[in-house]
């Protein structure tokens, strides 16, 4: 299939090019840019005009189940993704090869979106005993994780950081010290105290995030650490780069720009995990975003059954579907923080695909044709309707998001057109 | 998306539904009080009842068990001429699995006019709000540590009955703060009734975070906060707060904030002295108080009645 996106706004931050250029793919890959290979003849042609052509986005945390992975991979192309990393937390938990042997087939039977899995570091995500780390790298892992599970004894955790450290391993962890926040519901401050929610104090994560930094400087380990929600944890990841330890942390696009006030009448939508926080980390993480210290955006995307938020705050599951709102809430951020269209999409592109190792988010010549093209100006309207994804919950439903996806191409077929 | 405005008042401001005391303006909590001003008289009576709601169905749905709380808005129902169906879901459906707003559906399709709700977790009686018809009106009667707003009314009355005015007292509230839905109830009433000084007492473990916004003094000194006030409401603690390490023991914590006839000493000499209840005898109060002249715990459970008469009678329009 040969494919040329005509006139388009090319933004591929990667390399450095902001240009109106056509982009030709052929056999999967990114054929030419700018003037087209000899005897080029297309299969399809998109007329870009107006519109702009970038890579296809990079999302490092995407929560897949096994009954619902073809909607929640054609929900990712409708919104521009081509690459998912997914957390081991899928049903059942990824901790033997054959299990992602199985999902990645799975998926790629979809034509949609990569899929990149994280393995399970421990069995059953249980804290306890290492899951076969070497021969689920080999299967295809790309990092381990245990997604939101802790592990709450230390001595396990060093033990993982050494024995990841030995082959190159890249630990995932996201920042939660259990203790601090069990049965919590809503970041521990006036919000929390006045609709007598239990807190979740900044410390569970400040804490959790001093022990991995701790005990990781022995090790060397290459450490990810997911989704940070509080200005205090910026501050200590700033510090650890600068001594230069082998750290990378994301931040999820809705601690960007909703905060604890936006939980307004006990709406459980607004339930997430970290939960939002106050005003000063919100500003802190951009903060973060913009120097660098935060490496990139992910939507932590979790689609729940509509049940699942039918009950008080709670008890409701914690969570947002956001992978097809990604592209227009990080439109919507390099508005209000004032960032270069170039640099807001790189925090879900190049950047993104830096952090996680993977082969994705540039269109040079010659690698693999994952393309998003998009009208910036356009706007939507976020209804249940409108999401392709089989979760609704979503704090930004009945919102007007600029960014509407006309096409989305992965590896150099077509994932996703908008009707005209 | 769920709207933000207050959802318990209607297009022209007036009370559509009693969620929490938060929110609700000044003219609002006097007209309630003013309305059940005119009840007490009722309840002092020969012949008890009104019929300003009769032909209304009131369904009391108590998702957590409380008898009392129950029975006294069972009453003020009846005393209004309702038709009154008191409901332990504790005990029924909802452990059979079934959703709370399964449950209301339920209740709606045999045409309640009204919920009076209780439920351990904080909001429930939003989301039953939200999903209600139009004409229904929903009353919490507690819901997780939120609110209990009937409760921060009886109070208020019940201070205004003895003080007149609320503009020159100094309230101190004291003991569990942190899982206390009367606490935050009373600070909403009291800061929006105009009370200049409002403390909370209580060890930093039982405080919530950043409580002070609300509009309190925080004190950790029992004796400190307690010297100079008009009114001392003690909360309840409840025995499960010695597991974990909340508090070391029930002995401790009297020690410390334990109200006793010395401590009562350092407020006023015509302080009044009020408990939500049920009370824990030697925890949180000494009998001696409890039982002594500035106690105005029964005239509270007394009152009780009439404002929630008069929050029916005001949801259901049948008051001017």
């Amino acid at each position: 299939m040969k494919i040329a996106i005509r006139n388009g706004r090319l933004i591929d931050p990667a390399n450095h090019v902001d240009q109106v250029a056509d982009v030709f793919i052929a056999a999967g890959k990114i054929a030419a840019i700018g003037s087209a290979p000899s005897d080029w003849h297309s299969n399809k042609e998109i007329n870009a005009q107006g519109l702009i052509v970038a890579p296809g986005l990079v999302d490092l945390s995407v929560h897949v189940k096994r009954g619902t992975l073809a909607t929640e991979l054609a929900a990712a192309a409708a919104g521009g993704v081509t690459s998912i990393v997914c957390p081991p937390d899928t049903d059942p938990v990824l901790d033997e090869p054959g299990l992602v042997d199985m999902l990645r087939m799975r998926a790629n039977a979809q034509h949609g979106a990569h899929l990149y899995p994280l393995g399970a570091l421990t069995k059953a995500l249980g804290g306890e005993q290492l899951a076969e780390l070497s021969k689920l790298a080999q299967a295809g892992c790309i990092g381990f994780s245990q997604a939101d599970a802790a592990i709450a004894d230390t001595q396990v955790l060093w033990r993982a950081m050494q024995y990841a450290a030995t082959f190159g391993f890249t630990l995932w962890l996201r920042p939660e010290d259990p203790y601090l926040s069990r049965e919590g519901a809503a970041h521990d401050g006036e919000v929390s105290s006045r609709l007598g929610l239990n807190g979740i104090p900044s410390s569970s994560e400040t804490v959790e995030i001093s022990r991995i930094i701790e005990i990781s400087r022995g090790t060397n380990v290459k450490c990810h650490l997911s989704k940070i929600s509080t200005a205090r944890g910026v501050e200590m990841i700033r510090a650890a780069k600068r001594e230069g330890l082998p750290i990378t942390a994301d931040v999820s696009i809705h601690h960007l720009h909703l905060t604890d006030i936006d939980i307004g009448h006990f709406n459980p939508n607004f339930r997430l995990s970290p939960p939002l926080r106050s005003l000063r980390d919100r500003d802190g993480l951009i903060a973060g975003l913009k120097d660098g210290t935060l490496d990139c955006v992910v939507s932590d995307h979790t689609p729940r059954p509509r049940e699942a938020k039918q009950v008080p705050f709670g008890e409701a599951a914690p969570g947002a579907t956001a992978v097809e709102l990604l592209l227009s809430l990080v439109l919507r951020l390099a508005e209000s923080a004032k960032l270069d269209l170039p640099d807001a999409l790189a925090m879900i592109g190049a950047r993104a695909a830096k952090t996680a190792g993977i082969a994705a988010g540039t269109l040079s010549v010659g690698v693999a044709a994952d393309v998003c093209v998009f009208d910036a100006g356009a706007y939507r309207h976020i209804t249940e309707a409108s999401l392709k994804s089989a979760g609704k919950n979503t704090p930004f439903m009945g919102y007007e998001l600029p960014g509407v996806v006309r096409a989305t191409i992965a590896a150099g077929h077509i994932a996703y057109e908008q009707a005209s | 998306m769920l709207s933000k405005k207050n959802i318990q008042l209607n297009e022209n401001g007036e009370l559509h539904h009693l969620l929490a005391i938060e929110g609700l303006p000044k003219r609002i909590l006097e007209r309630i009080l003013d309305t059940a001003e005119s009840f007490v008289g009722i309840n002092e009576r020969e012949m008890k009842v009104v019929p300003l709601l009769r032909g209304k169905s009131i369904f009391n749905v108590f998702f957590e068990n409380s008898t009392r709380t129950r029975t006294t808005f069972e009453i003020a129902a009846k005393r209004l001429s309702a038709d009154v169906v008191s409901l332990d879901v504790a005990r029924s459906s909802t452990s059979k699995g079934e959703s709370i707003l399964d449950t209301i559906a339920n209740l709606s399709a045999m045409h309640a006019d009204m919920f009076v709700v209780r439920h351990s977790a904080s909001g429930a009686p939003y989301l039953i709000a939200q999903n209600v018809a139009p004409h229904v009106h929903v009353v919490n009667a507690g819901d997780g540590r939120h609110e209990h707003p009937t409760q921060g009314l009886l109070d208020v009355f019940t201070i205004r009955k003895y003080k007149k005015q609320f503009n020159h007292l100094t309230v101190a509230i004291v003991g569990d703060i942190l899982h206390s839905r009367v606490a935050r109830s009373q600070i909403h009433a009291l800061t929006t009734l105009g009370v200049p000084e409002l403390r909370v007492i209580g060890p930093q473990t039982l405080l919530p975070a950043e409580i002070e916004r609300l509009g309190v003094r925080v004190f950790t000194s029992m004796e400190e906060g307690l010297r100079g006030v008009d009114v001392v409401t003690m909360l309840r603690l409840q025995n499960e707060r010695m597991n974990g390490a909340l508090l070391p023991s029930a002995s401790e914590y009297f020690s410390r904030y334990g109200l006793t006839p010395q401590k009562l000493a350092l407020a006023k000499p015509d302080a009044i002295v009020l408990h939500p209840g049920p009370m824990n005898r030697g925890v949180e109060i000494d009998s001696a108080v409890a039982d002594g002249a500035q106690s105005v715990i029964l005239p509270q459970v007394t009152y009780g009645i009439a404002i929630r008469m008069a929050v029916m009678a005001i949801l259901a329009g049948a008051t001017r």
